[in-house]
């Protein structure tokens, strides 16, 4: 089977991915997946989402070529795709229209949702006010203090942010709840999960709904850049905006594809969210990936400056893309991906998500080993309006 | 749940759920992520993990439990993921040796846990699945072609320790579990007092206590722990005799 062609019929991505969850989840599953094999392919769903994604996304996202800020670096060219530009201030509101579709073709009148950052939740809030569902976001205590204004910013669209209280009170806690709830009102209710994790077919699902941004960069980059990029990089912590990118190019051999992870404090110091670089192969929310968890097998707690990127797994596709060499994953940390804001702000007038800060970091110190001809195209998942308070603090700073 | 409140509480806990009238004994495997499971697990699981208990540490009280008791069959409940870090073939030949008979994990469906299934039968260990009020014809099948010891039927659509079940619809659903297959049924998840046991011991052939007997153990405190246990489970057990099936927890 091609590597274009996975998951299997079962979900796996070689030894990654599947189906791990308990039986009292197993008939949604079934039912979630019946639903997605049939609309993928009907063409009043594809022309649907294609419409959402124009009128209300507003979609095409752009590529900016960065060429102030690439010459003062004075290698490789940068190329951002502006994500950061959608409706709602990231990627993810991509994924939200998908699934909210595919809700309201299954009769399914409230919406669930995990949320870190709380980029998520708010897409989940957004397209359910949009088409009139009851919507309830599960969000970690500890997030909710670190993003009270994308709580506030949910709430405002009608959404129920529900704070999660076990656990490390953060991501991967607020998703173990959402699935807890979807146990309990399996009957009324579809989870619209953020990732490109969880069990098939959600990795499967919202790595198309994404691939919409690779789709897009493989028009645009002949037009503005005359060829296709040498490499793709784009930053990974469930890793549904790289998926989005990475996936379309797959199949072009001479891409390089990149992916970059938190190092946080450095890898060294064990605290990071780096599960590619730094984990093992086990089994968490439904599926089979690379994990940070320790020697008995229970989870670890992550650090990032990101909260979008504290997260202890990844999706099994990035699994199986380094395990057969196709991606490479690296790490940036906290100050370095705060470095790369800065810049990036300074030099080209863009304010990035921290998240996306670590692609750029990592864009930066690749384009200074290469020459001016070569290209690095960026996949810029989301604006830093979010983080104004987490960098001020950073600076010594109160707003 | 294994290492809560304490650790060295666990096999005085297991031999007082014996002496109360419990036929088999399932001991719960702290996961920092029990997606399956309630308020009451999590706090349980949470509780255990700051103690340190790991999968090898559960295997070590389960051979402290064999040194006085080599008769009440004795079932790990727990998630993939301890199993998978210790390794599947190692987890299987020391839990058969420590003297474990049969096996739950809660988030590893018959399709993805062949090998396991595989070594564990050749180490005379059962597999317990569950099956739930969803559950399709298909996977009722699916599950009794590959399990063994009993099925384990989830009472209600949700997690464990949720609020009351439904016994009508209990009762409803099982004739379809006793076409599929010969083994025993045991039902769970909602089954708080002597009076629900009874009631659902009326066609279950077991009734699975677990939630429960942890708020017992959560609000009697380490130091009663043992006596309330013992106190809480008597009735129950006085009420299935009434019945005469069995009960474990």
């Amino acid at each position: 089977m091609k590597m274009v062609d996975l998951p299997d019929a079962h979900g796996h991505f070689g030894p990654y991915g599947g189906v791990f969850v308990s039986e009292t989840l197993s008939q949604a599953i079934d039912e979630l997946n019946a639903a997605y094999q049939r609309y993928r392919i009907d063409p009043d769903f594809i022309a649907e989402f294609r419409y959402e994604l124009k009128h209300y996304v507003g979609r095409p996202s752009p590529v900016y070529h960065a060429k102030r800020w690439s010459k003062l670096i004075g290698g490789a060219q940068i190329y951002l795709k502006r994500e950061d530009l959608n409706h709602t201030g990231a990627h993810k509101i991509n994924n939200a229209v998908g699934q909210a579709l595919l809700a309201r073709r299954m009769g399914k009148r409230r919406v669930i949702a995990e949320t870190g950052a709380g980029m998520h939740g708010v897409a989940a809030a957004t397209v359910a006010a949009r088409y009139d569902m009851q919507c309830v976001v599960y969000m970690g205590s500890e997030d909710i203090q670190r993003q009270s204004a994308n709580v506030y910013r949910m709430k405002l669209l009608g959404a129920t942010v529900v704070p999660v209280e076990s656990g490390s009170k953060t991501l991967k806690d607020a998703l173990n709840e959402a699935m807890r709830d979807w146990v309990t009102h399996v009957d009324d209710t579809f989870y619209i999960l953020g990732t490109v994790a969880g069990p098939h077919p959600y990795p499967m699902m919202v790595r198309d709904f994404q691939s919409v941004i690779g789709e897009e960069c493989l028009t645009q980059m002949p037009e503005l850049a005359g060829r296709q990029p040498d490499a793709v990089i784009a930053c990974v912590g469930g890793g549904s905006n790289a998926m989005g990118i990475f996936y379309p190019y797959i199949a072009l051999d001479g891409v390089r594809l990149i992916g970059v992870e938190a190092a946080g404090e450095g890898i060294a110091t064990g605290r990071h969210a780096a599960s590619l670089c730094a984990g093992k192969p086990g089994v968490l929310h439904g599926n089979r990936t690379y994990l940070l968890q320790d020697t008995n097998g229970q989870i670890l707690e992550t650090h990032s400056v990101s909260a979008g990127l504290d997260y202890p797994g990844v999706g099994p596709e990035h699994a199986w893309l380094k395990d057969t060499g196709r991606a490479e994953y690296v790490s940036i940390t906290d100050d370095e991906a705060i470095q790369a804001f800065h810049d990036l702000c300074r030099y080209e007038g863009i304010i990035p998500a921290l998240e996306s800060a670590h692609a750029v970091a990592y864009a930066v110190k690749l384009a200074r080993e290469l020459d001016a001809d070569r290209i690095l195209l960026v996949n810029l998942s989301g604006r830093g309006d979010k983080d104004m308070h987490t960098v001020a603090r950073r600076s010594g700073l109160a707003l | 749940m294994a290492g809560d409140p304490e650790p060295a509480l666990t096999v005085p806990l297991a031999h007082a759920l014996v002496e109360a009238g419990a036929d088999i004994v399932e001991l719960g495997v702290p996961f920092s992520d029990p997606m399956a499971d309630g308020p009451v697990n999590q706090r349980s699981a949470e509780r255990a993990l700051k103690h340190g208990v790991g999968l090898a540490d559960v295997l070590g009280m389960v051979r402290e439990f064999r040194a006085t008791d080599g008769a009440t069959p004795l079932v790990l409940m727990g998630y993939a993921n301890p199993i998978e870090a210790m390794g599947v073939a190692r987890f299987v030949t020391l839990a058969g040796a420590a003297g474990v008979d049969g096996l739950i994990v809660v988030d590893a469906p018959p399709e993805e846990c062949v090998e396991l299934v595989r070594l564990a039968a050749a180490n005379g260990i059962d597999m317990i699945f569950l099956l739930a009020p969803t559950s399709t014809d298909a996977r009722i099948r699916e599950v009794a072609r590959v399990a063994s010891g009993y099925l384990y039927y989830v009472s209600l659509k949700g997690i464990t320790g949720a609020g009351n079940i439904d016994i009508a619809d209990v009762a409803a659903h099982l004739p379809k579990l006793r076409a599929a297959s010969d083994l025993p049924i045991g039902v769970g998840f909602g089954i708080r007092d002597a009076e629900s046991a009874r009631r659902i011991g009326e066609f279950a052939d077991a009734v699975v206590i677990g939630s429960r007997l942890i708020e017992v153990i959560e609000a009697a405190g380490p130091q009663r722990a043992v006596a309330e246990l013992k106190a809480f489970l008597a009735p129950v057990r006085a009420a299935l005799d009434s019945l005469s099936p069995q009960v474990r927890t």
